[in-house]
């Protein structure tokens, strides 16, 4: 049997594009961290007049499909605006690398949010955004739409898992759907306390089981 | 069609030796009936006698008389009975508490876990930073409620030995009956009832060579137990179903294959592996006991990287390893003995277990060892992490 990943996948494993860091970059940006298993920095070049990605550098600590990842969205946003750039979905990274198991999903996002997180990096620090986001139920509604259900490769959100959010003086409380000792449970509770744990606004996330 | 490949994992599985292929063919073509009474028809009892023989050597090995120890379908299936046949023989009886360790592999941990949700409650014992575990908490866990300590042999993924004699020898003083899974020691040390005050063990055939789909449980004499399975009476009422008997003869032939020499022979190839790793590739470190670990196992870890992406990258060149980082494991979830020992999430991701077997040759060490010099210098060079400290 053939490993579940697309040549693409392997080719860009292989041979990742864009490898390394950028010394003087205009925006850089780290997600995730060793603690989730994955992590993907990157870094940008950007033209101030017309806000082109001149050049994109990413780095990696992940599984092969982070590492693609990573790879394929360097290629994706080179040579695009930064609203352009901002577009580009996870859907889109996974389809450009021929489709991802579902389970390996989850380190695809990722390196799209490391893009994000990099763009935005860029506009804060050169006066683009307004006043930092709160954290409110539907804030944390749209984080949990980057966490992955690792059973069909779709986010929690969609698939329906996320049963309760409550936000309360800077504790969030998610309640999933699932039984405790469900064999992706502590995998997604990792995952959710990562995305919004270190939040400006957040001292704790607590996740919880209907069983 | 892997003639070529560098087979490092022999832990999960390993290849079968012919001998024990040939051992067991009669008993798929020739003598295949079931193992009849003793008055039954006389191609069963030869079956009978194959199955008899069969449980008569391997209970040799361990010190043990053949009545001691029945066949299962493996290392789950022995911790299982084990541990849940103990708690319904004696949990109305004595009590309803468990010790164990938190390091134990799956079949022990999750049955303990199954108990706990029916009520029962478990002591997770502590372990050091090698594996070893605490023998003054065992002292102390003990309780006139305690029915049973479950402690393995040797760690499946770091390696490390547990005292078992130690363990055995308080268990017995206070009176509690103590199991030990031995699926990844069996043979490779040495396991001898009449020394260690044991009362159950779970030994497999996979580990050494021998078939899949057969283990079995050392049971002493006079252990309160009852069976899990329900069905006919086979295995002395302890474990139902029509007997694996070429499953059971080749157990008793790949136990018997087995020589110290062999051992020996793993065993230098390990030591060869682990201080070619540890002095030749930088931010690397040893998992497990130095000294008290199994013969053919190495476990290292390589710091900045990521286990799968190193799996991967030495799949491509023809070595099969394992690793406890997260995104190899089924449930996503890093090693729980890393974890467990009290390494952090990145040991445990970019740990690598090497486990070696009848088949390795010697220079299988220096070609792994060059694939992982090269693998782990790129995975470096990709990586976010450790960049500061050149």
């Amino acid at each position: 049997m053939p490993l579940p990943y697309s040549e693409i996948v392997m080719e860009h494993f292989r041979n990742p594009r864009n490898v390394g860091r950028i010394e003087d970059a205009d925006a850089k940006a780290i997600e995730g961290s060793p603690a989730c298993g994955d992590m993907v920095a990157v870094y940008l070049k950007v033209d101030p007049e017309t806000q082109v990605i001149t050049d994109i550098k990413f780095e990696s600590y992940g599984c092969a499909s982070n590492i693609a990842t990573g790879s394929i969205i360097t290629e994706l946003a080179k040579g695009k605006t930064l609203e352009e750039a901002k577009k580009i979905s996870w859907e889109e990274a996974s389809k450009a690398l021929g489709g991802l198991p579902p389970v390996k999903v989850h380190c695809s996002v990722l390196a799209v949010d490391g893009l994000r997180a990099a763009i935005q990096n860029y506009e804060e620090r050169h006066g683009l955004v307004k006043e930092r986001e709160p954290t409110t139920v539907e804030f944390v509604r749209k984080r949990l739409k980057h966490v992955m259900n690792p059973v069909v490769g779709l986010d929690i959100v969609r698939t329906k898992l996320v049963k309760e959010i409550e936000v309360q003086d800077g504790v969030v409380r998610v309640v999933l759907d699932l039984p405790s000792d469900h064999m992706f449970a502590s995998a997604m509770k990792e995952d959710i306390e990562e995305k919004l744990g270190h939040r400006w606004d957040v001292k704790q996330v607590i996740v919880e089981f209907t069983e | 069609m892997y003639e070529n490949l560098i087979y490092l994992d022999n832990a999960a599985a390993t290849r079968l030796d012919e001998r024990v292929l040939e051992a067991m063919k009669p008993y798929f073509f020739d003598v295949y009936a079931v193992a009849t009474s003793q008055f039954g028809y006389s191609i069963g009892l030869d079956a009978r006698e194959a199955l008899d023989s069969a449980r008569a050597r391997i209970a040799a090995v361990l010190g043990a008389s053949p009545d001691e120890f029945i066949f299962t379908s493996g290392d789950t299936e022995s911790s299982n009975l084990a541990i849940k046949g103990v708690a319904l023989a004696l949990g109305e009886k004595k009590g309803r508490h468990i010790i164990t360790s938190p390091i134990e592999d799956f079949p022990v941990l999750h049955s303990v876990r199954a108990l706990e949700r029916q009520g029962f409650q478990a002591t997770y014992l502590r372990v050091d930073e090698t594996g070893r575990v605490d023998l003054d908490h065992l002292r102390e866990s003990i309780t006139p409620e305690t029915i049973l300590v479950s402690i393995q042999t040797a760690n499946q993924e770091i390696g490390t030995l547990q005292d078992i004699k130690a363990i055995g020898e308080i268990c017995r003083e206070k009176g509690v009956l103590f199991h030990t899974d031995a699926t990844h020691a069996f043979t490779r040390v040495p396991l001898d009832v009449r020394e260690i005050p044991v009362d159950l063990v779970t030994v497999s055939a996979h580990t050494i060579h021998g078939p899949r789909g057969i283990g079995g449980l050392y049971i002493r004499k006079g252990t309160p137990i009852r069976k899990v399975l329900d069905g006919g009476f086979q295995e002395f009422d302890l474990r139902p179903g029509v007997e694996n008997i070429p499953g059971a003869v080749g157990f008793a032939t790949a136990v018997e294959l087995v020589t110290p020499e062999e051992t020996a022979r793993l065993q230098k190839m390990r030591d060869r592996l682990q201080e070619r790793l540890l002095n030749e590739v930088p931010h690397t470190r040893l998992n497990g006991h130095p000294v008290h670990r199994l013969p053919h196992n190495a476990n290292v870890s390589f710091r900045f990287i990521e286990g799968e992406s190193l799996l991967l990258h030495l799949d491509m060149r023809g070595f099969a390893v394992s690793t406890g980082s997260a995104c190899f494991s089924r449930s996503l979830e890093a090693s729980h003995v890393i974890l467990g020992i009290g390494g952090d999430h990145e040991r445990a991701h970019g740990s690598v277990r090497f486990t070696f077997g009848r088949y390795n040759k010697e220079e299988d060490v220096d070609q792994i060892v060059e694939a992982i010099k090269e693998v782990v210098r790129e995975l470096r060079r990709i990586s976010p992490l450790g960049k500061e400290k050149e």
